[in-house]
Order: structure tokens, then sequence, then C-alpha cells
């Protein structure tokens, strides 16, 4: 696993260019590597959704691997259907039963934290073999920054508006993965691309093991998190650097940090290059701070160990 | 105007039977700053290849001897027909071989 460097990222690519994501797209550069890791021999199944729509803008396709356009709610349900054929054409003798074919489901988190959960919920109940992928840009973008259940504490959306009463996003970011993990599935990883080799080496076991997965993408949005575009890789970096998002998995119940942080930098780093939080005073800030610091304490206490360290201030 | 393709051409069922058909549009004109690779100063890490969201970095078999002596086996070049201009790849350099450029058309 560690011997997978920067060098063993595949040439080939699977998305191809002339999509109409953003300039600095951070969802653009989770599926360009999603695909790398996952190869060829996979169906997808598309929530629609910013990548959704602009990857497909009919007649043309900037999919590489056989991919299916289906409703906001349904990316689970579709897979699994998939995944069913897929048997299905083995008994038949249609398809050799040596051949590994992948079902896997994609859907931001509007798509996966709110409206297609009960589809989600059900795909990892029965079990399906399905590797399902939510990129979290931690609002509805492809509509216009409406709030999710993964859009994070005080950040400015549309439906959470910033003025004297309102103070953005008043709610916690819900825990997608503890969700999942309640469902008893085999593999649970947060990925951010920033770590580049741990998103492979993530992406290839999901994929691998039969029965349901899940990964978490960590994927920033220009326009909704109201960044400069060159920042979108320096921002996901930060996330880890200061705790905001930490790179773990839950492998057969046994959960891991794969990015261990012994010094966090102060969650103000991060949030100052995003316009979404630019309204936050100190003491909002101070606030942030102190949640991302009871996050970091759970994260260790499951680890059962100090993987992220303290804040490190420099003076 | 260009013709498009009629109803009765498209397969039913709003099937695309062409992968990667994206690329016949070009999205060069999303571009305000143009990146510009140093060859010289490149060392090849291939950062700015991973990061290129659209992707509009090519990875080519192509041998290239810096004035140093040292020789690299593969040469990074920006794909204009592609670029947006985002800069990611100039940020992420290490060693600072990209510059954004203004556009000029
Ligand atoms: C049932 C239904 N409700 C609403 C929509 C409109 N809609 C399309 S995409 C989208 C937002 C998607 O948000 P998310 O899943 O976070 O993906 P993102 O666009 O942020 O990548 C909405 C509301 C729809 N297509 N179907
Ligand atoms: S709105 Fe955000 S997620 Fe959607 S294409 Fe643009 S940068 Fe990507
Ligand atoms: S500026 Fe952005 S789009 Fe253009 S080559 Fe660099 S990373 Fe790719
Ligand atoms: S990031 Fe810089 S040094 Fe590395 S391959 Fe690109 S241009 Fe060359
Ligand atoms: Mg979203």
């Amino acid at each position: 696993m560690s011997s997978f460097t920067i060098a063993s990222i595949p040439r080939e690519e699977l998305l191809a260019p002339g999509h109409r994501m953003c300039q600095g797209c951070g969802a653009a550069i989770v599926m360009r590597h999603l695909l790398k890791a996952l190869g060829k021999d996979v169906i997808i199944a598309h929530a629609t959704g910013c990548v959704e729509v602009t990857t497909s803008l009919y007649p043309e396709t900037a999919w590489r691997v056989p991919w299916i356009h289906v409703a906001f709610e349904n990316a689970a349900a579709v897979a699994s259907g998939i995944e069913a054929a897929v048997k299905a054409m083995k008994r038949k003798g249609l398809l050799s039963k040596e051949k590994r074919v992948k079902a896997v489901a994609i859907g931001g988190d509007g798509g996966t934290y709110d409206i297609g959960l009960q589809a989600l919920s059900g795909m990892l109940e029965r079990g399906h073999d399905v590797l399902y992928v939510l990129y979290d840009n931690e609002a509805y973008m492809n509509t216009g920054i409406q709030r999710s259940g993964g859009t994070p504490l005080y950040a400015w959306t549309t439906t959470t508006p910033v003025g004297k009463l309102w103070r953005g996003e008043w709610r916690r970011k819900k825990d997608i993965i503890g969700i999942v993990r309640a469902h008893g599935v085999s593999y649970a990883a947060a990925v951010n691309f920033a770590y580049i080799t741990d998103f492979y080496a993530k992406v290839k076991k999901a994929a691998e093991i039969e029965g349901p997965a899940f990964i978490h993408a960590y994927s920033p949005c220009v326009p909704g998190w109201r960044h400069e575009p060159h920042l979108t890789v320096k921002i996901a970096k930060l996330a880890v650097q200061t705790g905001t998002w930490v790179n773990y998995e839950i492998e057969r119940g046994t959960f891991r940090v794969t990015t261990p942080v012994p010094k966090r930098l102060p969650v103000e780093e991060y949030l100052r290059l995003q316009g979404r939080f630019a309204h936050l005073t100190k003491e909002e800030v101070d606030t942030v701070q102190r949640m991302v610091d009871e996050d970091v304490e759970y994260i260790n206490r499951l680890a059962g160990t100090v993987v992220i360290g303290p804040v490190e201030r420099k003076s | 105007m260009a013709s498009l393709p009629g109803w009765r051409t498209l397969p039913p069922g709003a099937v695309i039977l062409e992968p990667g058909s994206s690329v016949r549009y070009k999205t060069a004109d999303w571009r305000t700053l143009r990146p510009v690779i140093d060859q010289e100063k490149c060392v090849r890490c291939r950062i700015c290849w991973t990061y290129c969201p659209e992707p509009a970095i090519l990875e080519l078999e192509k041998p290239y001897t810096a004035k140093s002596g040292r020789t690299y086996r593969v040469t990074y070049e920006i794909d204009y027909d592609y670029c947006k201009g985002c800069g990611i790849c100039a940020e992420e350099c290490p060693v600072k071989a990209i510059t954004m450029v203004e556009e000029v058309r």
C-alpha cells in the first residue's frame, strides 16, 4: 500500500476534458483520480448535481466508462440494480464469472446526506457489492448554493444568509460516516486529494472489498466557498492540517487515522481563505476552533491514542 | 449556423455512444490567465499534472535535456485547448516553474 507513489498514478485519462466544471473545481480533481483508481471495469450510477450536469451535456459526455445519469435521490438504488444485473448476466452465462465489474454510485452532499439517504441506507442494509462515493462540496452547488446536511457551522449559503439575525449555517455538519458505519459496512473512509496516495489506497481498497463500501471525498467549490480558483489544493491541505477534515478509514470495524497530524494549525488559517466564512467575528472563529477541538478529541478517542495533536500557534 | 443532429439521428433513450466526446468542446476561451511552463526549471515531479482539474496538462514521452546536462524522459505541456486558467498548477509547482501570464487573444 505504501509502495503507491505519485509516479504510480496511471497516465490514461478516463474523464475527458471539455467538461464544464468551474475553473479550479475540486470535484473535477476527485472524479479524475477516482476513475484512475477504479480503472475501466466499472458501471457508474450518478446522482444529479454539479458533476453530473457538467459532464453530460447531451449529446456529449466526458465519461470514458459506462455511466448512467440517474435522478437526485436514487444513485444507490440504481447501483444496487446494476450489481443485481451483473450477477444475473453471470448466472445466465452472458458474462464470464471471473470478470469483476464493480457497480459504483456517485452523489453530492445534497444527494447523500439529505435526499439520497434512504436509498443509501437500503443499499447498505441489503449488502450490495457497491461502492458509494460521496463528493462533498458542503452545499447544493448546482442549483445555486443552498445548504445541506453537509454544510459546516457558520458557512454562508443562499439559504443560510448573513445579516443581523443570521450568521450563516447554525447547525453542525452531520457525521455521515457515522451513519454509514452504523449499518455495519466492511469499509468506509474519508479521503482528501491533497493526500493523493492515501486517496488511491483507499479507493482501491474500497473497490476490492466485496460488499458495500463508502468513500467520503473532500471537494472544494470555487463559487460556493468563494475562494480563489488557484487555492483549491492549498485549501484541501489546510483542511487536514487544521484538523477540520480527518483522513481515516474503518475497515471491518477497525478505526484508523491514515494522515496523522502531530501539530495542528489554527482553524482560522483554513477559514480565512474562503469568502463563505468572511463574516466571522473573532468569537465565532473561536467557536469553530472549539468545535474542531471537540471533533478531534472524538477522533483520538476512536483511535485510542493522540493521532491529531494540539493546535500550535505561530508566534 | 452549425447543424445540430436532429432527433431522428439520435439514439433513443438519450444514450451517448461515444465515450469522452466532450473533447469536441474546447474550454480555452474560459481562460484569462495562461500558464507557461519553464522547461529548464521543471523537475518533472508530476504535481501540476496530478492537480489539473480538466485535465489540461499532457505528460508526453518526449525526452528533454536541460542546460545543466540533466536529461528527462518526459515533458509536461499545457493543452491550451482545454486549460481554463485556474492557476492551480502554478500555485502547486514546488520549484515555481509555471508562471501565469495575461492571455492575449
Ligand atoms: C427530486 C429533485 N429535487 C431537486 C432537484 C434539483 N437539483 C438538481 S441538482 C441539485 C443540487 C445537488 O446538490 P449536491 O448533491 O450537493 O451536488 P452539487 O451540485 O453540490 O455537486 C438539486 C437541488 C432534482 N433534480 N430532483
Ligand atoms: S459550482 Fe463548485 S462543485 Fe460545481 S462545478 Fe463549480 S466549482 Fe465545481
Ligand atoms: S491553469 Fe488550471 S486548467 Fe490550466 S493547466 Fe493549470 S491547472 Fe490545468
Ligand atoms: S509541478 Fe512544476 S516541476 Fe513539477 S512537473 Fe509541473 S512544472 Fe514541472
Ligand atoms: Mg454539493
